[in-house]
């Protein structure tokens, strides 16, 4: 039996917020980075270690870690491109996802950046190295960018397949879907049925530019995974190799956010908004759309939700599930930390003051 | 020796005290800053050791690249733009 999620780390533009569940519901428990903008925090399940991203503006991006769950923190070398001959040439920009290795591969990491390197370490983040199997690929100079935080393309997804560790699946801000069976030695492209139908026509399903804002897997069926594109939601049952379109998913098809039931191939969870132009609720109604029947129908989650003047996006690391499939933590650009304990059926505002949530995580 | 000092709102980051150091550029100088230092480089150079482009270098009371001269007794400043809510 999988453990409720207790404890939610959150990275924000000004800090990070540590959420624990106690007797009396959630609190904040401990602060960090305070005014600090960050991208990311995890806690990697296989040893406990807290990792930080952060993105000083001025100063470049960094990665911090705590061995003491928080307590302590400890900057590590973050990842960052070879050093070429092109006076144009490549710095990261921004560390857009960051997940861990297998169970098998104690201590690896890997991290997609803004810039389009994807990065791995062996060692905890002691040391990076850029992955050369996928930054060589010639497509890559088709990969675009543009909007908040990506004017670059931005490697925003990495599933590594919990069957096989060296089987991983990363999403592109936008690039399309890539896929390695070698541990990254060699890519394919496996965007086939996504279509960008702002592109002209010659080119909307061309996979080198598809927009992949989030890609979540299920857990125990690692075949089933659900995409948020720019244009709308997609699902696969055959690992990601090819793409449907989900037409049934309301309000409406925008948005960032998925997140995929651990267990339950056909249950999953998005955040959508109005459309690309204009990123708010749906009548200023904030919600989330369940669906529990693979994709047949959604359903349109409010209770506990503001539905009144709600102007919150979710942006796409904002929303989590547990390892139960019933816990749900969704975090928003307007600083609302809204968790469910019941699947999403009602939600209970935890925080409403925190800055920009960048990203939101069960520990 | 040039005099090389830091803006305050970096040692919030990453250890950065005032030092002496020689060189004969301002790239020279702060290399050998950051040859006791490394952490320190990544604040103000990219990933191609370009000067991070909201960040500045000062000798004495003139704004500089990193290619420009430095001499025994100028002092460098390197501080960083502020802005953004």
């Amino acid at each position: 039996m999988a453990a409720m999620g207790n404890r939610i780390l959150v990275a924000t533009r000004k800090g990070l917020f540590d959420l624990k569940r106690g007797k009396a519901g959630w609190r904040i428990a401990r602060t960090a980075f305070l005014g600090d903008i960050l991208s990311q925090a995890l806690r990697d399940p296989r040893d406990g270690t807290l990792y930080v991203a952060q993105s000083l503006g001025h100063f470049g991006v960094k990665l911090q870690r705590s061995q003491d769950d928080g307590r302590s923190w400890k900057e590590m070398a973050a990842p960052s491109f070879p050093k070429t001959d092109d006076r144009n040439g490549p710095s990261v920009e921004y560390l857009f996802a960051i997940e861990p290795g297998g169970a098998d591969e104690p201590g690896v990491l890997w991290c997609g950046t803004v810039g389009g390197g994807l990065f791995r370490s062996p060692d905890r983040g002691a040391s990076w190295t850029l992955n050369a199997g996928l930054w060589e690929r010639p497509e890559r100079k088709d990969w675009g960018g543009g909007g908040f935080n990506v004017d670059k393309p931005g490697i925003d997804t990495i599933l590594v397949d919990p069957r096989d560790s060296k089987r991983i699946v990363v999403g592109i801000s936008s690039g399309g879907v890539w896929q390695t069976s070698d541990g990254g030695a060699t890519w394919r492209n496996t965007s086939k049925g996504l279509y960008a139908e702002y592109m002209p026509p010659a080119r909307r399903e061309d996979p080198n530019i598809q927009d992949v804002h989030r890609i979540a897997r299920c857990t125990a069926v690692p075949d089933a995974l659900w995409l948020q594109h720019h244009n709308g939601v997609f699902r696969s049952t055959d690992g990601g190799t090819s793409w449907k379109e989900v037409k049934t998913i309301r309000p409406s098809k925008f948005g960032f956010a998925v997140a995929a039931h651990p267990k339950d191939p056909s249950t999953a969870w998005f955040v959508p908004g109005v459309k690309d132009e204009c990123r708010i609720p749906v009548d200023g109604k904030m919600v989330v759309a369940r669906t529990t029947d693979g994709a047949k129908t959604f359903k349109v989650l409010t209770k506990g939700l503001p539905q009144k003047h709600a102007y919150d996006l979710v942006l796409r690391h904002g929303l989590d599930v547990d390892a139960t499939g019933k816990r749900l933590v969704v975090g928003s650009t307007t600083g609302h930390l809204w968790i469910s304990e019941n699947g999403g059926n009602s939600w209970t505002l935890a925080a409403g003051n925190l800055p920009p949530v960048m990203s939101a995580r069960f520990a | 020796m040039a005099r090389v000092a830091f803006t305050g709102n970096l040692k919030r980051h990453v250890d950065c005290p005032a030092v002496d150091v020689p060189g004969a550029s301002v790239r020279a100088v702060l290399e050998n800053v950051f040859a006791g230092n490394a952490l320190l480089r990544s604040y103000v150079f990219d990933d191609q050791d370009r000067l991070r482009r909201h960040v500045n270098v000062y000798v004495n009371e003139k704004r500089a690249e990193p290619d420009d001269p430095v001499g025994p007794r100028d002092e460098i400043f390197v501080f960083q733009s502020l802005a953004g809510g």
